[in-house]
Formats: C-alpha cells, structure tokens, sequence
C-alpha cells in the first residue's frame, strides 16, 4: 500500500448525502477486472448521461475539478454495498482523500485497505469547504494527515481518522504483514477454541 | 464478580485473539461465505502464493450472477458466464464447498447459510457482501467485509475490528395484523436514519422482536446495514433452536442439546449497559413502502410524500427536490396514487418461504395488473413453495416464476427494471439505478408487493386482506 503523509491537490465538492457505493461504481461494472481501468467509471451514472456524454454540471465534469485528489462529501459518503471495487474506482481515477462528515463503515475499511484516506470533519465544516470550494473552485487544499488538519485559503479545518488507520497510512502498511506477526496466538487460540466451542465446528455432512 | 455483558460484548469476547494497545482486535472468523464477488480477493491470494488457511470453514455460493429464467447453464453474455466459472474454479482450486449452479442447495448466501445450518448462535461470520448482516438474526456477529479483508480471512481466518459501540432497538408491544419484519424494519431506520447505527452493534430486542418468525427475524437484521450499522442480531431463544434442530451442518443428537447449553447463555445480563438505546411501539407501526432514494426515505402507506416547499432547511429541500424529480413523483402526492409498472419478490431480503407465503395469500385468486417476477431464495426453498403449490398462485396471477438468486435486486445477472420504470419491490435499496439504470424502487413486505401487483399502484395489503387469512 502507498503511503500518504501530506496531500496538496485540487479538491472537488460533491454536496450529496447517502452518496452510496452503487453510484460511486454502478453494479455492471463489478465484473471488471481492475486493470480495465476502473476509474474511467467512477460514478458513472452521475458524469455521464444515457448516450455516455459527460453531463457538463456534474462537479467532477467541471474544468477546475477534473483532476481533483481529494473530495469533499455529504454524510454517509459511501454507504451501502461492500464493494470494493467503490474505493479502486475513486483511487484508479486519482483520488487519494475524501473529506466527509461521516462514512459508510465497511467503505471507510476498504479504504484505508487501498491507501485512501477518510478524513471526518463536522458538518458545519465540510459545508464551510463545500461552499470555498465553489467560490473559488481552482484553489488547493491541503490535507495533513500528520497533523490532521485541512488548509483551504487562510481557513483551518480539523479532522479526525481512526488511530490505526492514521499509522497505517503514515507507514503504508498492509495488515497482513502485521497479521503474520500473530500466528503463533492464531495457532494457540484455535487448539483452545476446539475444546471449549466443539459446535462451532460445521458438522461433517456425507 | 464479572459486570454484567451485552449479547454483543459475549460474542466478541469469544472470538478476541488479541487485543492492541491501540484498541484493534485480531479475532476468529468461524465461517467465511465467498460468492462470485470475491474473485478479486483469490487474485490477492495467489498473487501472494498463500494456500485458504481453513478450507473447511469457507463456504461458496453461485449467487450474485446466475440467471433466474430459462436454462441455467446456457447464459448469453460471455462476462456472467465468466463470474459464474471463476467461482466455481476460485473454489475448487482451494477446496472449497460450494452450493453452485448444479448443486440443489443453491440460493443466495444469506439464505442457504441459515437453511443448511452452517451459520449459528455464537459464530463470528464474513463474507463480501454488505447483507451479511443477516446471520445475527441467529445470535452471531455477522457482518460484510471488502475484497482486502475477504483476502485476510482467507489466508488467516482472521480480521481486525475495532470493537463497534453497543445500541439497542427494543420494539415493545405487539404488531397490528398483517405487519411484517420489514416493516418494523423500515420504520425504525427511517426513525433513527441511514446512518443512524454506523459503528454500531444493533441488538434488536422487546416483544415484537421474540414474536417473530425466525424468518422475519434475517429480514429485521439483513437490513441492519441500511440504518449503517456494522450488524444486528437478536438473542439466541427457542425459535433459533427449533429452527437450526435437524438442519444439515448443524450440530446433531446429543452434539445438539450440549450446544443449546451453550447458546441459552447468549443473551444480554440484566443490568448491561448499551451505549445508545431506541424504542419503537409495535402498535403504532403501519404498512410502510419507501418513497425516495434512501430506505430512510420511509412512509406509512397512508402517507401523502413531502413537498419541498414547506421544507423549512434548503439542503433537505435541495435533498427532497432531487429525490422525488429522480422518482418521478409530485411534491405531496399521497402514496396510494402512485401507479407502478412492475414487481419484484425475492433478494436476500425477503425471500423466504414464509415471505412467499405471504405474498401468494394477497395474490391467490387474484390477477396482477403488472408483470413481475418471483424469485426464491434458495433452490430449497423454490422446491417447497412448489409442493405447496405457491408457483401456481403467482403464475396464475400472471407472474414469473424464476430460479433463486440475487437476480433484480442488484440486477447484475441481466433481471433489470427498465430505465424510468417503477417497481415495487421486496428488496433492500431504493438507491438510484439500483435495479437498473433509471430504475425506479420502492421497497416494501412481500404482501405489500403483492398489494400493489394487483391493484396496479401502492396500496394499503390490511384493504385486499380483509376477509383473508393472513
């Protein structure tokens, strides 16, 4: 996983609550391969209409924002499906952070997976974002993981992102690696639980 | 003297192999369902050249991308038929079970797992699918997992969790006639919001929620998710062990009785603290359909739809507009006015035998004005309906009577609703292009679909019951 310190880019506003992961990925594409290039459908059906042409008053149509790193959403930005394949659509496009007032549960665990960062600010800020951003579209933010702070013009905006993840990012470190760290406990826990859990066990069936 | 626990706090504490300073847990996955989604995550495993470290607690289903209507070998677009072989080779180059497309078990994940007996009381499950949720209805923490994580059960039959905040729904009292799970369901999300649980731990709890079937039980937690929560579950009781006694990976004889020893301790202390609690009264609870692009987006059916004008907050407002522009609905128009083209029963959701039982008592002797499409939940369960006759009654009705799988709640084996279409349906997202590019849903119980199949529109099930036997 790559690891994310400090991020300066352009940064697009998507002022829509319950923005769930079928729009961030509509399902026909969850049988692509990554490598086809996953984020040339990033919320497909939001950028482009029914004869593929880009809807010009999309956000992330607009010139200043097509090539933002980071996003800025309304509440429960990524609710919904598991799919991960949300959060390599968002990464494969170029985002590296989304800035909302609270996230999906399982779509904040893919993406600290994936090395994109879930930074929650309070709603009254993503909404003072929002309307910067929009005032002044090509200004860029600035997102400091280390001191878990946002700039945006002359304006300070704090975040907060789970301890773990935070370290994770900072480090870029897969679980797994650490995972393998524990296996002796694994093996142990296991030995242990056959005894004292026996159904947990699926009955052998002929 | 140990404080007194939560159900949930028992759970966690059972599967807890070790627990980081920085307050993450390793814990035990006892079982793993895979369907054909997970293919991104088999590609993680070999590419680390890792063999599936417990082969036997994993199982697969063909669930997400098999075809409901004709042959179901022969499907026509080469990308299905691919999701269709890479599980079934995913599976089998790791010896893996799997309830395929041949294999009469079959059904959607969240069905067969209960049916066969494979998810139970105490048991910590995963699998790639947001619905997984749905096996806390069985006292198990159950929850849905990304491809990454479904990569690191795999190789270690593990994951790390930060333990959830503990909440609890108690539904007090008794449901009026003819409300079902999913309308206790949709009343207490559009109560508590989208995401009024994220991060939480739902215990559902109180007389309504003891009263219910076991089947109603998996609807009430499969939509866990849908108010955010990471799972929902109820406490393990009579109903979870007459249900489990018998089935085929249960555990069985003496095996059994020791296991409901066992089980008859998960249920919260008096005296356990939750960190949030919310009531709802069974009574007061009314049919209820959605109306909007979020299954908060809920109504009583004798609701009339908001109208943003009196909507005194401009981004609700905003929020509203966009909503009913999306379902092509008037600002204040009354829910029964709204005319449907099409209906759908089946998903994870509502799928079950006792949901098409439902569904056949409102439509038996009846014909539907829209076409529609039935879909069990399991191979199983299609089977039973059929000795039961029930495929007769939606036939006659003029309904389809397809195979079992995911089909059009999600739409990705070909059952789409056509763009600007509307349909009633039993599933569990009303999001936008959900059940197809443009489509447009409502969700609702069984019998409600039903409703509206054969009056055309969304209507009140209590009106065509009446005189019936629900």
């Amino acid at each position: 996983m790559e690891k994310l310190v400090s991020l300066t880019a352009s940064a697009c506003p998507l002022n829509v609550a319950n923005l769930n992961t079928d729009q961030l990925l509509p399902a026909r594409f969850l049988k692509w391969p990554r490598s086809a290039g996953i984020g040339k459908v990033l919320l497909h059906d939001l950028r482009f209409d029914a004869e593929q042409r880009e809807r010009p008053d999309f956000p992330l149509n607009r010139p200043a924002w097509r090539d933002a790193k980071i996003v800025v959403g309304g509440r429960n930005f990524g609710c919904g499906s598991s799919r991960e394949a949300a959060v390599y659509a968002l990464y494969d496009y170029g985002v590296r952070c989304v800035i909302a007032p609270s996230f999906g549960d399982i779509f904040s665990g893919n993406a600290i997976q994936n090395g994109l960062l879930t930074a929650i600010v309070s709603d009254d800020d993503a909404a003072a974002l929002m309307a910067a951003l929009e005032a002044k579209p090509d200004q860029p933010v600035t997102v400091d993981l280390e001191q878990q702070i946002i700039l945006c013009g002359n304006t300070t905006y704090p975040f907060t992102v789970d301890p773990v993840r935070r370290m994770r990012l900072l480090n870029g470190w897969d679980d797994i690696d650490i995972t393998d760290s524990y296996r002796d406990r694994i093996a142990a826990f296991k030995a242990d639980d056959r005894t004292r859990r026996p159904w947990a066990t699926p009955r052998a069936t002929s | 003297m140990i404080a007194p626990q939560t159900l949930f706090d028992k759970l966690w504490a059972s599967h807890e192999i070790a627990r980081r300073e920085d307050g993450e847990a390793l814990l035990w996955v006892d079982r793993h369902y895979v369907h054909e989604g997970s293919f991104h995550a088999f590609s993680q495993v070999k590419a680390r050249g890792r063999p599936v470290a417990e082969p036997g607690l994993t199982f697969g289903v063909a669930d997400h991308y098999v075809p409901t209507r004709g042959s179901r070998r022969a499907i026509a677009n080469p990308e299905i038929a691919r999701m269709v072989r890479q599980v079934e080779e995913n599976t089998a180059a790791n010896h893996v079970t799997l309830f395929g497309l041949d294999d009469p078990r079959q059904g959607i994940v969240h069905v067969v797992g209960p049916e066969q007996g494979l998810t139970l009381p105490g048991l910590l499950i995963g699998c790639g699918d947001s619905h997984t949720s749905t096996h806390g209805a069985l006292g198990a923490y159950a929850f849905g997992i990304g491809a990454s994580e479904v990569a690191h059960v795999l190789m270690t039959q593990t994951i790390w969790q930060r333990k959830p905040t503990r909440m609890r729904v108690t539904v007090d009292g008794k449901v009026a006639p003819g409300i079902t799970a999913k309308d206790i369901v949709l009343a207490i999300i559009a109560q508590i919001g989208a995401d009024g649980a994220t991060g939480c731990a739902i215990e559902f709890a109180g007389a309504a929620i003891r009263g219910l079937s076991m089947e109603g039980r998996l609807t009430l937690c499969n939509m866990s998710i849908e108010a955010g929560a990471r799972c929902g579950m109820v406490a393990p009781d009579a109903t979870t062990f007459a249900y489990l006694r018998g089935r085929p990976y249960a555990p069985a004889g003496a095996d059994f009785d020791r296991a409901v020893k066992q089980w008859s301790a998960l249920v919260t202390d008096g005296g356990a603290a939750f960190d949030r609690e919310v009531t709802l009264d069974a009574a007061a609870i009314a049919p209820i359909v959605t109306w909007g692009t979020s299954p908060e987006d809920a109504l009583p059916i004798d609701a009339s739809v908001p109208d943003p004008a009196r909507e005194p907050d401009e981004a609700r407002a905003d929020y509203l507009r966009g909503a009913l522009a999306y379902m092509g609905i008037a600002p204040g128009q009354k829910l029964t006015d709204v005319a449907v083209d099409r209906v759908f029963i089946g998903s994870c959701t509502n799928s079950r035998i006792e949901d098409l039982r439902a569904a056949a008592a409102v439509l038996a002797g009846r014909v539907s004005k829209v076409p529609g499409l039935v879909s069990a939940g399991s191979s199983l369960v299609k089977r039973q309906a059929e000795e039961e006759g029930l495929d007769h009654i939606f036939r006659n009705a003029g309904l389809e009577w397809g195979e079992s799988g995911c089909s059009m709640c999600v739409g990705i084996n070909g059952d789409l609703v056509a763009p600007g279409e509307r349909c009633a349906s039993t599933t569990n997202r009303n999001f936008r292009g959900r059940q197809g590019p443009g489509a447009r849903t409502h969700l609702m119980s069984p019998a409600m679909v039903a409703a509206a199949a054969v009056t055309g529109h969304l209507a009140d099930v209590r009106v065509l019951m009446a005189g019936r036997k629900i």
